[in-house]
């Protein structure tokens, strides 16, 4: 079975002032049918831009290059703006992060459901209304029909995320992405909406692409991991098999950083020392060469590649001297 | 909803008294009585006649107490009589206040087709040779005064095709092509030189609303960047433009003032011209009067569309 979403080789390069910055380099990733996908990093890893290529959301300063983003079978870099704006909210839709800013102050939170369902199924505005209130009612929001006409500020941020949730699924995407959906809601709400979106994506049969820096939520919630650093894939495997045995110095080190419970609180929390590379000056060998702690001479002039190290899963890391 | 305009509705009544008692005793502090420019024609006119007339109209009184017997027959429509025409104020105003109202309503209708479209433009286009020539435009319009462009429409096309502008006024309703013919120039001039800064602040706002979050909502939705533009973005941009427009009010007042003396146009700014210059107190008193409460009509207008347009507004 080919898989549903196949990136390859994707970069991602911006124009800036300082001279061309590339935020993804080469990066390559599958996604098969109703398989839920997280990519986990820092901040600046290049997650959030991996997102907004798929979905040709980048705009005007940005360079797409690869070798094609195969999305059932079709190339998302060859197509047609137009072609491609037929996608979006269609058959690959997005939820983002913030959910206080992401929906239109000035218009009823109805209106902003219904506008997909009209757009790209041609349905009637009664109709998309009606259909709004059932996703409403999906997304456990409480008298569905009344709220259709309230606007976003009558909403609490965990609401509207249920509402930007709502509006994902509204033309039953095959792919949704979820770009750190639950980074800016009090914790309690986190899980809440992360359970939501695992069984509203179950039901439909969709697939997810997970974007997270949160390590319990790619345990609690994906069946595979592509950990990225400094735009590149370091590494890739099933939840199990990362979990069990992290193969990259920068995964060991991210599981070693995540705050837990057990630990006694006397315990210095462990972290990964040094920053995160600038990316208009990465190193000529492995980006993360500056901070592992077993990097040795050839880390630092040779650049390792992905490589199999078992079944389904990938590496790149030349390994201890 | 009904309770806000009520109550704006009854702010307006404080404003109004106070705004009317600081006209009515500022005009009377202008040098140069008007007693003394009607006894001008008469060379023989002694101090007793100077004190019968000033009695006649009621000018011999303290100022307040003419206020409060002004303000209250102003209650009741009553704006006292022009002292040179033989005519009631609030007919005198009755003529002239529709030839203003026109030109006003028609400036703004131009000021804001043209500062919303080229603002809009110039945004979605930033940085184009479209937004630099729009922007050029925006800053001639804001530079060069409106009388100065009005003359140069009277003088130019009368030297080069031998045609300009009707000199004789034809109301409204009489014949609207007539009308229109001879308002249209100076409407169209006066809202294009308000709509300069209506596009600086169109553009400011679209650009600053288009690198919102929900507007990358709005095209993740896959919709087509005219409903993202006109659907999710122009509206949230126009909130600023809108308090904008109402601030512009008193600016467009004493922009028609000019316009209508250079384009011989029979308004209340050609009345008040006149009456200042003759020291007409109550027909002075009387437009001023009826420019406030235009004014602060089209404040409560504006914050009326403020709810229309923001519906955080609203609720509140």
């Amino acid at each position: 079975m080919t898989a549903l979403l196949d990136v390859r080789d994707l970069s991602v390069t911006f124009r800036t002032e300082h001279g061309p910055l590339r935020a993804v380099d080469g990066v390559s990733f599958q996604v098969a049918r109703g398989e839920t996908l997280a990519i986990v990093g820092e901040s600046g890893s290049g997650k959030s831009v991996t997102a907004l290529a798929l979905l040709g959301l980048l705009g005007n300063a940005a360079t797409v290059e690869g070798a094609g983003v195969m999305f059932d079978d079709c190339d998302l870099t060859a197509l047609t703006p137009e072609a491609m704006r037929r996608i979006r909210g269609n058959r690959i839709a997005m939820v983002f992060q913030e959910p206080m800013s992401s929906l239109n102050p000035v218009l009823t939170v109805g209106e902003q459901i219904a506008e997909p369902i009209r757009l790209h199924k041609k349905a009637s505005k009664a109709e998309a209304l009606r259909m709004a209130a059932g996703l409403l009612e999906k997304v456990s929001i409480p008298d569905a029909a009344a709220r259709l006409k309230e606007y976003p500020h009558q909403f609490s941020g965990g609401m509207r995320q249920r509402v930007l949730i709502a509006m994902a699924l509204a033309c039953q995407p095959a792919l949704i992405v979820a770009d750190e959906p639950t980074t800016a809601l009090d914790v309690t709400v986190q899980a809440q909406i992360l359970d939501l979106l695992r069984q509203l994506t179950r039901e439909s049969g969709a697939a997810l692409v997970l974007i997270t820096h949160d390590l319990g939520v790619v345990a609690r919630y994906a069946d595979r991991v592509a950990v990225m650093y400094a735009g590149r894939i370091v590494e890739s495997a099933s939840v199990r098999d990362l979990f069990r045995d992290p193969r990259h110095p920068y995964t060991r080190g991210l599981m070693a950083s995540s705050p837990r419970l057990a630990v006694e609180a006397k315990t210095a929390m462990a972290t990964i020392a040094g920053q995160p590379p600038d990316l208009a000056r990465l190193p000529a060998g492995c980006s993360f060469a500056p901070r592992c702690p077993d990097a040795h001479a050839r880390c630092l002039v040779e650049r390792p590649m992905l490589e199999v190290v078992s079944p389904g899963r990938v590496s790149a890391c030349h390994g201890p001297a | 909803m009904n309770d806000f305009v009520i109550r704006r509705c009854l702010a307006l009544i404080p404003t109004l008294f106070f705004a009317s008692l600081i006209i009515f005793c500022a005009i009377r502090l202008i040098p140069g009585d008007v007693i003394d420019l009607m006894l001008a024609q008469n060379d023989v006119a002694s101090s007793a006649d100077r004190d019968s007339l000033r009695a006649a109209l009621g000018m011999d009184r303290p100022v307040i107490e003419q206020y409060f017997s002004w303000a209250g027959h102003a209650l009741t429509g009553d704006l006292g009589q022009s002292l040179w025409q033989n005519e009631p104020v609030a007919d005198l105003i009755a003529q002239r206040l529709p030839v203003t109202l026109e030109l006003g309503a028609l400036a703004i209708l131009v000021s804001i087709t043209v500062g919303v479209s080229i603002g809009v433009y110039s945004a979605v286009r930033q940085d184009t040779a479209g937004d630099y020539i729009a922007r050029s435009f925006s800053l001639l319009m804001l530079s060069v005064p409106g009388f100065w462009l009005a003359t140069l429409v009277m003088v130019f096309p009368s030297v080069w095709w031998r045609w300009s502008p009707a000199l004789e006024f034809t109301p409204l309703f009489v014949d609207p092509v007539r009308n229109l013919t001879h308002i249209l120039v100076p409407a169209v001039l006066l809202g294009l030189s308000l709509s300069g800064i209506t596009m600086r602040m169109t553009r400011t706002m679209m650009l600053d609303v288009l690198r919102q979050d929900y507007i990358r909502t709005a095209r993740a939705k896959g919709l087509k960047e005219s409903a993202v533009i006109f659907r999710h973005a122009l509206r949230n941009s126009l909130i600023p433009v809108v308090t904008l427009v109402g601030l512009q009010a008193p600016l467009l007042i004493g922009g028609a003032v000019i316009f209508e003396q250079i384009f011989a146009l029979p308004g209340m700014g050609a009345l008040l011209l006149d009456a200042v210059f003759q020291r007409d107190y109550p027909v002075v008193t009387g437009v001023f009067l009826v420019v406030g409460v235009t004014v602060l009509f089209i404040n409560l207008a504006v914050d009326l569309a403020y709810g229309y347009l923001d519906p955080r507004v609203r609720g509140q």
